[in-house]
């Protein structure tokens, strides 16, 4: 019964938790490694790009509000989102088109393209803030728990209660959607199969008559639609920041580089690394061990390695441990 | 026009732009000498800054997004230095809390000695684990309880362990070594990787050691903030009283309390001036030295660099640690300006991203043009919020009153401070890619 209980919480406050952070990050991380194997740039405005598809669909979601539709026990959100990614595909081929097309024709360095996503990143993030503001902004609406945790000990005569929020299960399941048609695409389809021979050589690519600038254009779309899912889940599940958006930037890059920066299926794998270790090393311990262990050997302390302050230092640690000792990241990345 | 008229031009207008920030309130400007002398502060400040950037980036080709946490740490040295010995705390957990840290870094040291000598295999893996799984709890065990109580003294205004009680102005060394001493460590680990990677671990050093500010309240009092920090001068309210002071005062035709606002700015702009004096020579001696040509040789050409026997690694390291230096003292500097540490206001898009609007402004790899980007961004990073609510009223000028879009223009017009950021360096990378002043 102990070891059941051991098992609830650890699902309640680290697996639960950390399925829906790493689906975020893998969606996120996915973005930043498919820029970086077609366009070859660590692309900074990521988060950022994040933070206006959400914006887009936090507005959408308000105008429907406000119109009295709404999408019974889901949050209106996600009936938002198709024009959330609307908005942000378009503002996405905007910049390629008036930004980064100039430095591809240059064929510039790729720390010329990153300097240039660093003011993309502060246009974008004024851009934010100017239509939305700095605050925080709640969106979600509709039913809250899918489990709540009274009812869930109430069914079981646990002690501990399991607790799900309707956020966390469409994260989860949205991103399953998300990867398997995104899989989908780039295996199957003749527009994937020439982003992948693109990425993997790019004059060869050229000399099979696979149209460079065509590519491009349906990167920064993927990208874009990635984008604002990560972004609208994020949001949902915690609450929209533009700040913290832009400072989801470090997990994400940890995530894309651990799994190997420009490997779609490395980045899944990072997202959760990054988030279960996150989860794990900041997670006070305390109970589950009270629940596991006998009464003699229970802790006195919360056994909480680290505050959860420094989740940064986590993602950032593994990230170096990464670097150091297998630089093209656990699944095999490009090493430029 | 030549080249250097062209340069002393572009100085003239930053000059003439701050004086006209003191001298009228036309348009955007405030008629302030006060604003004025505020603003050529933190710009002396920024172009210090943007000099140990440009030492990285212009000189090596270092891409450092971690300026932020040296910034941080020339500021915690400001604390550790200046403010006045807490024997208490020495007495009750400080040396504990010294002991803690030593063994900290002992296990990381063991650490790294494991995975140098021993040969690769799952023994060095298992040894590897157990001494940092031990070393971190034995760390913690001895850290934890001496944090409570060096925390628990009169928790309302200390709580932290203090500092030296040296003059602040030694705290401005102090905090360069500080930076230096990070920046070694970073380098250590980090410069081996490609720049995209360094700049992504920069970033993550410069959250850590924000983090560690925040949350370490023994330290840095964290988010509660340690205010009244020594002054290397009289204080006003002191010079207010000061008959000799204020008959001098009358003699500028000023009253006591502006003479004495004005008179404690300009002190610091002199002070800040020399500083910087100093590291723009600095920097050109060494631009102009064997050295400087080898850096900039081994920016261009790795590849050739090293086959001509440099060591292109160790000198990565030594110009990193040095540009980083810099930016803890232009760090320790502008916490010594603004008397008070605030681990909760630094925020990278100000103290990372926008040092790099100014380099790269500026003109990489000139050190006057980092220094003419440090004082130019600076004036408009201030100044781009009056502008933008001008802005925003010429705009709305012919909407309707009380109007639901006016009003939100009109509030968020004071954002306007990033976008343009963005765009100026957009443009300038875009149109004049070498900067305002290029390299020679």
């Amino acid at each position: 019964m102990d070891l059941l209980n051991a098992l609830v919480a650890l699902s309640n406050f680290v697996v639960i938790p950390g399925l829906a952070y790493g689906s975020q990050l893998a969606l996120g991380a996915l973005g930043v490694t498919l820029i970086y194997g077609i366009l070859r740039f660590s692309n900074f405005a990521h988060g950022d790009t994040m933070a206006f598809g959400a914006m887009v669909t936090i507005l959408f979601t308000w105008l429907f509000q406000s119109m009295g539709i709404s999408f019974g026990v889901l949050p209106t959100a996600l009936l938002a989102l198709p024009f959330g990614i609307g908005g942000t595909i378009l503002l996405a081929l905007l910049t390629d088109r008036t930004v980064y097309r100039f430095y591809r024709e240059q064929k510039a360095k790729p720390v010329i393209f990153v300097m240039v996503s660093l003011g993309v990143m502060f246009m974008m993030n004024g851009l934010v803030r100017f239509i939305i503001g700095p605050g925080d902004q709640r969106f979600a609406d509709g039913e809250r728990f899918i489990i709540k945790a009274r009812t869930f000990k109430q069914m079981t005569g646990l002690n501990e209660g399991l607790a799900i929020k309707t956020t966390q299960g469409i994260t989860v399941i949205t991103a399953i959607i998300v990867v398997a048609v995104l899989f989908w695409f780039l295996n199957k389809t003749r527009t994937g199969k020439s982003m992948r021979a693109y990425s993997d050589n790019e004059d060869l690519a050229l000399l099979s008559g696979i149209n460079p600038e065509r590519v491009v254009m349906y990167t920064w779309m993927i990208v874009a639609a990635l984008a604002t899912i990560a972004g609208v889940l994020y949001g949902l599940d915690k609450s929209f920041k533009p700040f913290t958006y832009f400072q989801l930037l470090l997990p994400i890059f940890a995530s894309a580089i651990v799994g190997g920066l420009g490997n779609p299926l490395g980045a899944i794998a990072g997202g959760f690394i990054i988030a279960f270790s996150e989860v794990t090393i900041t997670y006070a311990w305390k109970k589950v061990l009270n629940y596991s262990l006998p009464d003699s050997l229970a802790p006195d302390g919360l056994v909480q390695l680290l505050s959860t302050d420094y989740k940064f230092a986590v993602s950032f640690a593994i990230l170096i441990v990464v670097l150091l000792f297998k630089p093209t990241g656990l699944f095999k990345g490009k090493a430029v | 026009m030549t080249e250097t008229m062209k340069h002393t031009l572009l100085f003239a207008v930053v000059g003439v732009l701050i004086l006209a920030e003191g001298a009228t309130d036309f348009l955007f400007f405030s008629g302030s000498w006060n604003s004025a002398l505020v603003i050529l502060n933190m710009g002396l400040i920024s172009a210090i800054m943007a000099i140990g950037v440009n030492i990285q980036w212009g000189f090596a080709g270092l891409f450092n997004v971690g300026i932020m946490g040296f910034t941080a740490l020339g500021g915690l040295a400001v604390v550790l230095t200046s403010t006045p010995v807490i024997p208490e705390a020495w007495s009750s957990g400080g040396v504990s809390i010294v002991m803690a840290l030593a063994m900290g870094a002992l296990t990381v040291v063991s650490g790294v000695m494991i995975t140098k000598f021993m040969a690769p295999g799952k023994a060095r893996m298992l040894v590897l684990a157990a001494v940092m799984i031990v070393g971190f709890f034995v760390y913690r065990a001895i850290f934890d309880p001496a944090v409570g109580s060096v925390e628990a003294i009169n928790p309302a205004l200390q709580g932290n362990i203090g500092g030296l009680g040296l003059p602040v102005l030694l705290a401005w060394p102090a905090g360069g070594l500080l930076a230096a001493g990070a920046a070694w460590l970073i380098g250590k680990t980090a410069l081996g990787l490609r720049s995209d990677y360094l700049a992504i671990a920069t970033l993550g050093i410069a959250e850590i050691i924000l983090a560690v500010l925040k949350n370490e309240d023994w330290l840095s009092r964290g988010v509660k903030n340690v205010v009244g920090l020594p002054r290397p001068m009289e204080y006003e309210v002191n010079l207010q009283a000061d008959p000799a002071f204020l008959e001098r005062a009358a003699f500028f035709g000023l009253d006591g309390i502006e003479a004495s606002t004005l008179y404690v700015k300009i002190i610091y702009a002199l002070l800040f001036t020399a500083v910087l004096l100093a590291f723009l020579w600095m920097a050109q001696m060494a631009l102009k030295s064997p050295w400087g040509r080898m850096m900039r040789a081994i920016r261009d050409n790795e590849t050739a660099a090293e086959a001509m026997g440099k060591d292109v690694t160790r000198r990565h390291l030594q110009i990193f640690v040095l540009g980083s230096a810099i930016c803890g003292i232009a760090g320790a500097m502008m916490t010594t300006l603004d008397s008070q540490l605030t681990p909760g206001t630094y925020n990278p898009l100000r103290f990372t991203f926008l040092i790099w609007v100014m380099v790269i402004v500026g003109g990489s790899g000139n050190n006057f043009g980092a220094v003419l980007g440090g004082m130019l961004i600076w004036f408009f990073w201030i100044k781009v919020e009056p502008m933008g609510i001008l802005l925003m009223e010429l705009v709305t000028a012919g909407m309707a009153d009380g109007s639901d879009l006016k009003a939100h223009l009109l509030a968020s017009a004071s954002h306007m401070r990033l976008f343009t950021m963005g765009l100026i360096l957009l443009l300038v990378l875009r149109f004049s890619p070498r900067g305002l002043i290029p390299e020679k």
